[in-house]
C-alpha cells in the first residue's frame, strides 16, 4: 500500500469505512477515555507552530504488514504469522491474549478485545458476514481487508483470468475521497502501488527500526 | 553431652510439627481468606473480561507481568544461595538452606501463575506447551514466552528435587518419632530411608549433583525472563545488559526475602537458638554486596542510554528520571541503594532488626524496579501519537496483595508439616568431623556424623 500524505485531508472516512467493513466494535466514550478504543486505521494529527499560526499534519497509520514484523516471532502460538502472499495475518482463534505482539509492535496498531464485543443498535444489523467476529481476550488488527483480497482472487480464478491492478480495494482505500490510499501488488513492478513506492517522496514509517514495512508514505511537498 | 545436643535439636525443631496453638489457625484463616479473595477476583476478571483491569492501549503489560518478574526473582533466594553455600561448604549455611529452598519453590509456583492470570484467554494456557495435537500445531519456539515455559518448568522441577532430597532423612526422623496416620504419611514421604551407609552416600552424591546443576538453571531462568523484554524492539527494553541485570536483581530481592522469612521463622517458631545474629549479619553483607551490584547495573544501563541519546529511549529515560514516574524511580533508588547501604555498611546497624528493615525496603524497591522496567517503556514507544500512561485498578491490586498472602500461607503451612531447619544437617554441624580421621571424614562423613 502507498499513502500520499499530500492528498490526505484527515477526514477520517477511512476509519469509519474500516469499522464498518471489519466489524470493529465501538467501545463507547468511557472505555475510549480508558484507552480501549479500537481503530485498525487511525489518522494521526501532528501540529506544528504556535497558535494562531498552526499547521497540522495528518498521517493515516494502519498495520504496516512488515516483512520483518516484530510481532511475529514473539507470539507463542503462531497467531501472528506471515502468509505466503506477504500479509501479516492474525489468527483470532489461535490467539490466547498474551498481548506480547502489541508490545513488540513499534506502530501500536494492534488492539485487544478487553470485553466481549458489542454493537449499539442499530449497528448490530450491519455486521459484515465475510469477516469473523472476535472473542473477548484476543488481539486484532488491520488485515488489508483479506476478505476482499480472497474474494477478488476467487473471482479471477473462476473467470480464468489474471488479477487486474486496482481490482482489490481495501475499505479504507475505497472510501478515501482524495485517493490518498493506493493498494496493489508490490511484486508487480508495473502496478500503481509499485510505481508510487519507488517515488522519490517515498519513506517508510520508522524505517530505521528495520521492520521492512510494506506501506510507503509519500511525504508532503506542499505546505499548509 | 552429644546425645543431649542431638535430642535438644530434634525436640526444638520438631516442636512446630507437634504443637499447634490457636494463633496458627488464626493466621491460616486470615491468610487463607486473603488468598480466597484473590482467587475470586481472578474469576471475576475472567468472567467480566480483561477490561476491568487498568491495562490499556499501549500499556498491555503492567501489574501482572511486574508480579511475574518479581516472584520469579524472589525464587532465586533458595537455590542459588543455598547451592552456592553448599558447594563452598560454608558451615553457617546449615540452618539457612531449607528456609531458602522453600522460598524458591513457592515463589516459582506463584510467579508461574501470573503469565496465566495475565492471558486474555487463560483457559487456553496449555497452548504454550508443546503437546501432540490433532492439528499438528506446535508452539512457536522462537517466542521468548515459550522459552519461559521451558525455563520455569525446568527450574521448578529442579528446585523441588533440590528441596526434597535433604528432607528425606528428616521425614524419616519424624516417621520414627510419630504414630498413627502421621507415621504412615511420613513413612511414605521418607521413601524407605533407613540411614544405611549406602543411602547416605547416594544422598550426598545426589545433592552434590543437584547443587551444581541448579546454578546454571537458576541463572538461565531469569535471563530468559529478561529476554521477554530485551527481544522486543521497545525503547529501553531492547538492551544487552538485561540478562545479567535481571539475574543480579533477582538474587538481590531473593536474599531480602530470605532474611525476612528467617526473621519470621525465628520469631514465631522460637528458633532463636538456631538462627543467630551471625546468620543475619552474613546474609546482610551479601545483601549489601548485591545492592551495590544492582546499583552498578542501573548506572551502566542508564548512562549508556543517556549518552546514546536515541530519541525514543531518551523519552523513556526522562519520564522515569524526571517525569511522571520520577517519584517511583527515586523511591526505588532510596529503597534499593540508600537505605541498604547506610544500614548494612555500619556495623552498629547491621543487627537483625537492621537487616530486616533493609530487606523490607529492598523488596519494595525491587517490586518498583520491575514495574519501572515494564510500564514506562510501553507508554513511550516510538510514535508520540499513541503514548499513554497507566493506573492500576482494584482487581490488579487485590490479586497482587493476595499473592503475598499466598506466599505467607504456603510458608506457614510448610513450616507446620516439615522441620523448617534441616535437622540432620544441623546435627552434622554440631558433631564436628574433628573426632574422625581425615580419611574417614572424606569417605562417609554424613553417615559417620549420623549414627
Amino acid at each position: 500500500m502507498a499513502v500520499d500524505l499530500d492528498r490526505c485531508t484527515g477526514c477520517g472516512a477511512c476509519v469509519t469505512a474500516c469499522h464498518a467493513e471489519n466489524n470493529i466494535p465501538t467501545v463507547g466514550a468511557d472505555q475510549a477515555a480508558r484507552g480501549r478504543a479500537m481503530h485498525w486505521i487511525r489518522v494521526e494529527r501532528y501540529f506544528e507552530g504556535e497558535f494562531p499560526d498552526v499547521r497540522v499534519k495528518f498521517r493515516p497509520v494502519m498495520c504496516q504488514h512488515c516483512d520483518a514484523a516484530p510481532c511475529e516471532p514473539v507470539c507463542p502460538t503462531y497467531a501472528s504469522h506471515h502468509t505466503s502472499e506477504g500479509l501479516n495475518a492474525q489468527v483470532y482463534n489461535r490467539c490466547i491474549g498474551t498481548r506480547y505482539c502489541a508490545n513488540a509492535c513499534p506502530y501500536n496498531v494492534r488492539f485487544f478485545d478487553f470485553f466481549h464485543p458489542q454493537w449499539p443498535k442499530p449497528l448490530h444489523l450491519q455486521l459484515n458476514p465475510d469477516v469473523s467476529l472476535r472473542e473477548v481476550g484476543v488481539m486484532e488488527k488491520c488485515t488489508f481487508c483479506v476478505q476482499r483480497i480472497s474474494a477478488a482472487e476467487i473471482q479471477a480464478k473462476a473467470d480464468n483470468r489474471e488479477l487486474q491492478d486496482g481490482e482489490i480495494k481495501p475499505a479504507c482505500a475505497q472510501a478515501c475521497p482524495s485517493k490518498a490510499l493506493v493498494f496493489g501488488d508490490l511484486n508487480d513492478p508495473d502496478s500503481d502501488v509499485s510505481r508510487l513506492s519507488r517515488s522519490g517522496r517515498g519513506t517508510k514509517l520508522l524505517g530505521d527500526l528495520g521492520t521492512l514495512p510494506k506501506v510507503t508514505y509519500l511525504e508532503r511537498e506542499t505546505q499548509g | 553431652m552429644q546425645e543431649e545436643i542431638t535430642r535438644r535439636i530434634s525436640d526444638d525443631l520438631l516442636r512446630p510439627l507437634v504443637e499447634t496453638s490457636w494463633r496458627f489457625w488464626l493466621l491460616v484463616a486470615v491468610l487463607g481468606s486473603v488468598v480466597a479473595t484473590g482467587l475470586a477476583t481472578w474469576f471475576y476478571q475472567i468472567y467480566n473480561g480483561f477490561g476491568i483491569t487498568g491495562i490499556r492501549n499501549p500499556i498491555y503489560w503492567a501489574f501482572y507481568i511486574t508480579n511475574f518478574v518479581f516472584w520469579i526473582g524472589i525464587s532465586h533466594a533458595g537455590t542459588l544461595i543455598s547451592a552456592i553455600l553448599r558447594l563452598v561448604n560454608a558451615g553457617w549455611r546449615r540452618p539457612v538452606t531449607r528456609c531458602a529452598e522453600v522460598i524458591t519453590v513457592f515463589a516459582l509456583m506463584i510467579g508461574a501463575l501470573f503469565p496465566i492470570i495475565h492471558l486474555g484467554r487463560p483457559w487456553l494456557f496449555f497452548w504454550l506447551m508443546p503437546y501432540p495435537s490433532e492439528r499438528q500445531i506446535w508452539p512457536n519456539f522462537r517466542s521468548p514466552l515459550v522459552w519461559d515455559f521451558f525455563a520455569i518448568t525446568t527450574y521448578l522441577t529442579g528446585s523441588v528435587l533440590f528441596l526434597a532430597l535433604p528432607m528425606i532423612p528428616d521425614f524419616a526422623l519424624v516417621r520414627d518419632k510419630s504414630t498413627g496416620w502421621r507415621r504412615r504419611v511420613y513413612a511414605a514421604l521418607s521413601l524407605g530411608w533407613q540411614g544405611t551407609t549406602k543411602q547416605w552416600h547416594r544422598l550426598e552424591s545426589a545433592m552434590q549433583i543437584m547443587a551444581i546443576a541448579i546454578i546454571p538453571v537458576a541463572v538461565s531462568v531469569h535471563t530468559i525472563v529478561s529476554f521477554d523484554f530485551s527481544m522486543a524492539p521497545v525503547p529501553m527494553w531492547h538492551s544487552t545488559i538485561f540478562g545479567p541485570y535481571f539475574v543480579a536483581g533477582a538474587i538481590f530481592s531473593g536474599i531480602a526475602a530470605l532474611i525476612v522469612a528467617m526473621a519470621a521463622v525465628r520469631r514465631f517458631l522460637h528458633l532463636e537458638a538456631y538462627l543467630h545474629p551471625v546468620h543475619f549479619e552474613n546474609l546482610g553483607k551479601l545483601l549489601l554486596m548485591m545492592s551495590l551490584l544492582w546499583a552498578y547495573f542501573v548506572f551502566a544501563e542508564r548512562i549508556t542510554v543517556w549518552y546514546g541519546n536515541e530519541s525514543a529511549e531518551r523519552e523513556v529515560l526522562l519520564v522515569t528520571q524526571r517525569g511522571s514516574f520520577a517519584p517511583l524511580y527515586w523511591t526505588m533508588i532510596v529503597c534499593n541503594l540508600v537505605i541498604p547501604f547506610v544500614v548494612l555498611s555500619l556495623r552498629k546497624l547491621r543487627t537483625i532488626a537492621g537487616c530486616v528493615t533493609a530487606s523490607f525496603t529492598v523488596l519494595i524497591g525491587m517490586w518498583l524496579e520491575r514495574f519501572l522496567i515494564v510500564v514506562p517503556s510501553l507508554g513511550h514507544k516510538y510514535l508520540p501519537y499513541s503514548w499513554g500512561t497507566y493506573r492500576p485498578r482494584p482487581v490488579e491490586i487485590i490479586i497482587t496483595i493476595s499473592t503475598f498472602a499466598a506466599m505467607m500461607l504456603l510458608y506457614t503451612l510448610f513450616s507446620k508439616l516439615v522441620p523448617i531447619i534441616s535437622i540432620w544437617e544441623l546435627k552434622v554441624g554440631e558433631h564436628p568431623f574433628a573426632q574422625e580421621t581425615a580419611a574417614e571424614a572424606g569417605n562417609h562423613r554424613l553417615w559417620k556424623a549420623n549414627p
